[in-house]
């Protein structure tokens, strides 16, 4: 308990911290349920357009619906950008502070940069749940709606495949991160990384209505564990063997993506330079 | 053995450089260009436990590099360092355990967070036991004047407040050794005031052994009974305090006030420094010409209203000092 004590602390100070923010919480649902609105909409049409093709669509309306709202739910669930707080200590040199803390420094920014990501995703998650999951069937668009799981089976798929999505999304923020501290600045890689997350991570285009020739390279990749797979698992897209083939992955990558980021973590800290002062 | 030791510590740093203007910048997307600069060249030095050491130099020479190394942040390149018998960057997290560290020029506490919220979430990080921190931070409160900003964000402190919320973040754990570098810097006067006497206490009634750097030679004045200069990445000098003051700068100054306008004075061995109205300034050498011999030669050739001794303002001193060693800022 003892070992853990500053990590629970780093984690829930700025869990609490950041949940303050109201107003960014509240732009960020707007934004959300804008553009969840127009690709649903936009699915919509694809699907009763060619019904020949929605037929042998591997996902049907309902689960494409179902996951457009939860994908634009966790969007801060994804490693949009490197942690605000570890870009503006490298800048100022306060990273130096965070090396006299007597932790392990990758720990302590890995617990900070999850805290960062839930307590972003957990107001905007709860608003679309209500929007999109009550609202509307109350107002009579059921058809549009955010559903749930189909199965237990995929709920409780879905329950171990979120906090895995977390880590393994905390595990590439700090690859981000770490490259931010070699190179004292977070636009060029922000800027680089956001295209990437936003396709393969599914949030553009559900990664199952990729051709088929290219799913088996879009499952294993690392950003599919960051959303794709934990929605699959909600929708009941995937189940049986992928089920657990996809919780596999997301638990692979975390931990490839760790052993790789406390590794260059180590290479950067012993070539750190606290300029100034 | 001493509870610091470093030995012919060395550090490099490399620095990217660009040619001015346009043309510099595209040609720094192809080749940029680095220039190695030597921030510490053979620095050694000791400490005992319970020393107060002031640790000056102009900017640049090395100060908070050697702070940086000596608190495991930075690695260096070569050389010896041991504090409480670890290497520093080695063994960093039983090292910083056992450290104190204020940086005045950054914060260590968290903007957005009031200090209260700071100082519990520092204790958490240190793992001080809870009722430790209790006692321990009520201290520190009171003797900082801490009290009635404890609710307020970091973010809206006055420097001073923050200044005084930093050390006692650095103290929280109670370290055995504290590491100043410059928290001075841009406090008004109560307020430095306020940090000395902290520092002072924290040496004097717990022991802590203080190692600081600053700019401002009344910190050094009040605090420090040793003193090491540091230059060009190496230490210049080692010494008591008075002891450099008196080798560096054996000039005394006496002010003079005359009855009526001040006389050109032609005295061998004096020099005047400078001329207002009816009062003269001037700089002699007290092994030449003794002090009471002028007085009363100057009292008995002119009349005069007063008379002032005094001795060159320490920032004098030190920048002399500088000079003589050719270590003026580069």
């Amino acid at each position: 308990m003892d070992a853990a004590r500053p990590y629970l602390a780093a984690f829930s100070s700025r869990f609490l911290l950041m949940l303050q923010y109201r107003a960014a919480a509240i732009a960020g649902f707007a934004t959300q349920c804008w553009w969840g609105g127009i690709k649903v909409m936009i699915y919509a049409a694809f699907f009763a357009a060619a019904p020949g093709a929605a037929a042998a669509s591997p996902m049907t309306l309902v689960q494409v619906i179902t996951y457009t709202w939860l994908a634009q739910a966790l969007l801060a669930l994804t490693p949009w950008s490197a942690d605000p707080e570890v870009a503006l200590s490298v800048r100022t040199g306060s990273v130096a502070y965070d090396r006299l803390r007597p932790v392990d420094t990758y720990s302590l920014w890995y617990v900070r940069g999850a805290a960062w990501m839930a307590s972003r995703a957990l107001p905007r998650a709860a608003l679309m749940l209500l929007g999109a999951g009550l609202v509307l069937p109350l107002i009579g668009l059921s058809d549009w709606a955010w559903k749930p799981p189909p199965t237990l089976a995929a709920a409780a798929a879905f329950a171990i495949s979120l906090p895995l999505a977390l880590a393994l999304s905390a595990a590439f923020l700090m690859i981000v991160n770490i490259i931010v501290a070699a190179t004292l600045t977070d636009r060029g890689i922000n800027v680089l990384f956001n295209s990437l997350i936003i396709v393969f991570s599914g949030n553009l285009l559900p990664l199952a209505l990729y051709p088929d020739w290219a799913q088996t390279a879009l499952l294993v990749q690392p950003f599919a564990g960051m959303m794709d797979i934990p929605l699959r698992l909600y929708v009941g897209q995937l189940s049986g063997t992928g089920a657990l083939a996809g919780l596999g992955l997301q638990a692979f990558w975390t931990v490839a993506l760790i052993l790789l980021g406390r590794w260059a973590m180590a290479r950067v800290m012993r070539r750190l330079e606290v300029q100034g002062g | 053995m001493p509870q610091i030791l470093v030995e012919d510590l060395a550090k490099t740093y490399r620095v990217a450089e660009r040619d001015p203007g346009l043309l510099g910048a595209v040609k720094g997307l192809v080749h940029r260009r680095h220039r190695t600069v030597q921030a510490l060249r053979d620095v050694s030095f000791s400490l005992e436990a319970g020393e107060l050491l002031g640790f000056i130099g102009p900017n640049g020479a090395g100060k908070s590099t050697t702070i940086k190394i000596l608190s495991g942040i930075l690695k260096p390149d070569a050389g010896l360092v041991q504090v409480n018998g670890r290497v520093p960057f080695t063994d960093r997290i039983a090292h910083v355990s056992r450290i104190g560290v204020v940086f005045g020029q950054r914060t260590q506490l968290w903007w957005d967070l009031p200090v209260s919220e700071g100082f519990d979430l520092l204790a958490d990080i240190y793992r001080v036991e809870p009722a430790r921190y209790r006692a321990n931070r009520d201290e520190l409160v009171a003797l900082l004047r801490l009290e009635r900003v404890l609710d307020q964000p970091v973010r809206q402190l006055s420097l001073g407040q923050r200044m005084r919320a930093e050390i006692a973040a650095a103290l929280l754990h109670e370290p055995d050794i504290l590491f100043l570098d410059e928290p001075t810097i841009g406090l008004d006067a109560p307020s430095k005031l306020a940090v000395r006497e902290v520092v002072r206490r924290l040496n004097r009634e717990r022991g802590v052994t203080v190692l600081l750097t600053t700019h401002d030679m009344h910190d050094i004045e009040a605090l420090a009974e040793r003193v090491i200069v540091i230059g060009h990445g190496q230490v210049l000098a080692d010494s008591p305090f008075e002891t450099l003051r008196a080798n560096v700068l054996a000039e005394r100054r006496l002010v003079v006030d005359f009855a009526h306008a001040a006389p050109d004075l032609n005295l061998p061995g004096v020099e005047v420094r400078s001329r207002k109205g009816q009062t003269l300034e001037l700089a002699f050498d007290p092994a030449r010409t003794p002090t009471p011999t002028l007085i009363a030669a100057l009292a008995a050739a002119h009349e005069v209203v007063d008379i002032h001794v005094g001795e060159p303002a320490i920032e004098e001193v030190i920048a002399r000092f500088y000079d003589l060693h050719g270590a003026g800022e580069a």
